[in-house]
């Protein structure tokens, strides 16, 4: 039973950071129609941030999401306006192919981190790091517990963004009917380039909330953009609901594979999940929680 | 207050508009009529700068709104009541009002005007909280109109209010219309629907394959035998 409950509380605490990764690419999708494919290399431009922020100025890795999200949200805005918007004002292109755009940038920004950084594993380690607090019985990672909060914190202001604020408010238009969202007066490419920004900034953050526990190198982005993949088709493509769900089942889909079938297995029936929910919840959770 | 000159529009190699020209006065209420693929859509999206014009000039009070991107075309006073009523289906009636007073100038009056709406739609006020998609079909119409209002446009366009509705939806439809008119704003019609429209136009304008063939009054046109035949069938 410890045991079980042990599996339960590292699933949800990694799930927390999942749905972070998840929310940003599923707004993403929801505002441009496309899959961004950059999304893990996002993060791991982010945990770089943070690195070098952390070894050369000794800052705290928690500190540097001051830092690492808005240069990330920068990163986003540039992305946006000079490598994605131009593919949509040449008819010939088909919109899909910005998906593409998505994959080379993906790979320039390995390439560029592997350039400067080369192909090291590289870690943070703080005094909390491997530290854990006990609550009858069953460990909290410190370092797991104040990610969850602050991607709680992120998640909850996000929510509070999109739902209360005028800007917010044309995001979900845009992604609704951006036709009828101009004719109200909302700039749409503005609008994407503001989203791609906070997409990026949210898995900046995710990036940031996992170094101490993680380890970094150039690769690792592509991991985590295949998971915000599984993450946002759980949830059911746009919803960003569903995305929280979607990052949740997959850490504990993760957390419990490695407890009772190995560690080895880990990403193994997080696909599985996939696959199964794939078969036989197409929608994904969007079609339960109509969200 | 609005004049359309010589405007040629085409969609890639298809053309859709030919030297299109007509003009909307102040308080007037102008209805542009003509069949399905006609063009009238198409020129309301080009008033709205929604699509660019290869040739040809929309005037709005003196600004060239051709020029103009489309999300700043409402900023003139200029509201546009889309085909299909194109509502945010998934947000509430509310929040699509709300989306309609996004410029600053109806941003700072939109506790009022959405007060002032809601005493004109009271269907409107009931459902506030429900997602626009789940409305009926008239309901929808009416909260795409109050979302055009929202903005206190100096002029509206209407693009097929009335289209799928019940008949005495239609009726109560342009009757919003009408009093929209009275509030002050002058209004361009788009209609297939010739019998309503032409008795309480001030001047009508019918658009066929792309080219304006017939200008006039409500009357004349009543009078009128090609529009007898070809429009109301008599």
């Amino acid at each position: 039973m410890e045991v079980f409950l042990q599996t339960l509380v590292a699933g949800v605490l990694k799930g927390g950071l999942y749905a972070l990764i998840g929310i940003g690419m599923t707004l993403i999708m929801g505002v441009m129609g496309i899959i961004n494919l950059a999304h893990g290399q996002f993060m791991m431009v982010a945990m770089y941030v943070t690195y070098t922020l952390f070894h050369f100025l000794g800052i705290d890795p928690y500190f540097t999401l001051l830092i690492s999200m808005p240069s990330l949200f920068v990163l986003g805005i540039l992305i946006q306006k000079y490598l994605l918007n131009p593919l949509m004002k040449v008819d010939s292109i088909l919109p899909e192919n910005q998906v593409l755009m998505t994959v080379g940038i993906a790979m320039v920004l390995t390439e560029i981190a592997r350039f400067i950084f080369s192909s090291n594993y590289l870690s943070v380690k703080t005094s909390y790091s491997s530290s854990a607090f006990y609550v009858g019985g069953i460990s909290f990672s410190v370092a797991l517990t104040i990610a969850f909060g602050i991607a709680l914190l992120l998640t909850f202001g996000l929510f509070w963004f999109l739902i209360k604020t005028d800007l917010g408010r044309s995001i979900r238009a845009v992604s609704q009917d951006g036709e009828a969202a101009e004719l109200m007066g909302v700039d749409s490419e503005k609008i994407k380039m503001i989203t791609m920004g906070i997409g990026a900034a949210l898995v900046a953050a995710a990036g940031t909330l996992l170094l101490p526990i993680y380890y970094l190198f150039p690769d690792i982005g592509g991991p985590f953009t295949r998971k915000a993949f599984v993450i946002t088709i759980l949830g059911g493509l746009g919803s960003t609901v569903g995305a929280i769900f979607g990052g949740v089942t997959l850490g504990l889909a993760e957390s419990f594979g490695a407890t009772y079938i190995g560690m080895d297995f880990e990403d193994m029936v997080g696909l599985v999940i996939f696959l199964l929910v794939l078969l036989f919840i197409p929608g994904g959770f969007r079609r339960l929680t109509k969200v | 207050m609005l004049k359309v000159q010589s405007l040629n529009v085409s969609y890639g190699d298809l053309q859709i508009l030919w030297d299109v020209s007509f003009e909307v006065k102040e308080g007037e209420i102008v209805v542009l009529l003509g069949g399905n693929g006609a063009g009238k859509s198409t020129s309301l999206k080009t008033i709205s700068s929604l699509v660019k014009p290869m040739s040809g000039t929309v005037e709005f009070l003196g600004v060239k709104l051709n020029e103009v991107p489309s999300h700043k075309v409402i900023d003139y006073g200029l509201a546009h009541v889309p085909e299909g009523r194109r509502l945010f289906p998934d947000m509430s009636v509310e929040e699509n009002l709300i989306l309609g007073s996004l410029t600053s100038k109806a941003r700072a009056k939109r506790k009022e005007t959405l007060e002032w709406l809601y005493e004109m739609f009271p269907r409107l006020k009931e459902r506030q909280k429900q997602p626009a998609g789940t409305l009926s079909g008239g309901e929808q119409q009416m909260a795409a109109i109050a979302r055009g209002l929202m903005s206190l446009p100096k002029l509206v366009m209407f693009d097929e209010p009335s289209l799928g509705l019940a008949p005495i939806m239609v009726s109560e439809i342009f009757k919003i219309v009408e009093k929209v008119n009275q509030q002050g704003a002058t209004v361009l019609l788009v209609e297939q629907n010739v019998h309503h429209t032409l008795a309480m136009c001030d001047r009508a304008y019918v658009l066929e394959n792309g080219r304006i063939v017939l200008s006039g009054t409500g009357e004349e046109f009543l009078n009128n035998d090609h529009i007898k035949e070809a429009y109301l069938g008599i």
